[in-house]
């Protein structure tokens, strides 16, 4: 799928272009493209790096199974194949934390580490499993209680109440979840 | 809200350190063990990360979305809101710098407290970049083969799209 998407958008731009009289742009985008690339991990590695440091002293100690122990009613209604004392299931309970309180560059290293522990006992490795899906299912519908960039974006912009979108964007991310959540759940019940 | 969003992170690192040395792990080789794992995973997803951006950036420079959606120009004026929002509604599921740019610009045009800019801030807060997302993770543990993730993934962002123009309606409209 990731094929065919990346396909799709090279093949839009390029012809698009030439088709348009833009192939300036696109002439400088393919020169310079890969080093925006290269700039947005190096943004991210240091933090990355940070994260899985401090998370594996999280893990040695134990404190990513209490992590999880505390949100099992929840994640094992979610990941009914999962057992309870996977772990996994405290990198993803620690991935959503993060990702609810609005700190996606802290999100991202527990969310890779889950899917290396889903990866370890998934038996076709090139094929994603019922958990992976519905892990990112609930990290794509982006589970924000307090999306900090946009706040500040307005407090940037001069707004008179930038808070006030919060509760909008509550309700539009619960909706954006539960229906993601909900057609995962009926595609595996439907598989069973 | 901010304070409280501020001391989040240090009383994280704070209690996981504390924590640790409570249970006599050897906290700083642990970090230097967890660290070099991080360092490898970057290694990792390196490749996908620059295929995406690549691909991504390429697809916005070409204006192509701009040029397909010119033909929704009268709809939109019919309803009464700025053209701009649609573009931004198109690009969130793949790029979330993207689609903040184009928020940021809304601000600058109509700003934060007018409707579109309400519309835009809600609809930045509420869904993730999906495609980014499943190439990174899928990416990163070599699973090319990702079922029906995709649909689903775009479904709940094609929901969380337009129940943000709803309620954005509601609350502001």
């Amino acid at each position: 799928m990731v094929n065919i998407i990346w396909a799709f958008l090279i093949f839009i731009a390029i012809v698009y272009s030439l088709l348009t009289g833009n192939i300036e742009t696109i002439n400088n985008g393919i020169l310079t493209h890969a080093t925006s690339g290269i700039n947005l991990i190096l943004e991210m590695m240091p933090l990355m790096i940070l994260w899985t440091g401090i998370m594996k002293i999280a893990d040695e100690a134990g404190l990513l199974n209490v992590f999880a122990r505390v949100l099992n009613p929840i994640l094992s209604k979610l990941f009914p194949s999962l057992p309870k004392e996977h772990k996994a299931l405290g990198y993803i309970a620690s991935n959503i934390a993060a990702n609810m309180l609005g700190l996606g560059s802290a999100a991202t290293p527990f969310g890779l580490r889950a899917m290396e522990e889903l990866q370890k006992d998934n038996p076709h490795k090139d094929t994603a499993t019922e958990a992976m899906i519905t892990f990112l299912v609930l990290n794509t519908g982006g589970v924000t209680l307090i999306p900090t960039t946009v706040i500040a974006l307005r407090v940037m912009s001069g707004s008179l109440n930038p808070t006030e979108i919060i509760l909008t964007s509550i309700l539009a991310t619960s909706v954006s979840s539960f229906s993601g959540l909900f057609l995962d759940y009926m595609i595996r019940r439907k598989n069973k | 809200m901010n304070t409280i969003s501020k001391i989040i992170i240090p009383l994280f690192v704070l209690i996981i350190i504390l924590y640790g040395v409570k249970k006599k792990v050897k906290v700083y080789d642990t970090f230097l063990e967890g660290a070099k794992e991080g360092l490898i995973m970057v290694f990792h997803i390196t490749p996908t990360i620059l295929a995406m951006v690549f691909a991504v950036n390429l697809f916005l420079d070409s204006n192509f979305l701009e040029g397909i959606l010119s033909f929704a120009k009268p709809l939109f004026r019919l309803i009464n809101i700025p053209m701009d929002i649609l573009p931004m509604a198109l690009l969130r599921p793949i790029s979330g710098t993207a689609s903040m740019a184009i928020m940021n610009q809304i601000f600058i045009n109509f700003g934060p407290d007018s409707f579109i800019g309400r519309l835009a801030s809600t609809l930045q807060g509420c869904t993730d970049t999906t495609i980014y997302v499943l190439a990174l993770y899928y990416g990163s543990i070599k699973v090319t083969k990702t079922r029906y993730s995709l649909p689903v993934g775009l479904f709940a962002d094609l929901m969380g799209i337009i129940a943000a123009f709803i309620i954005t309606f509601i609350f502001f409209g």
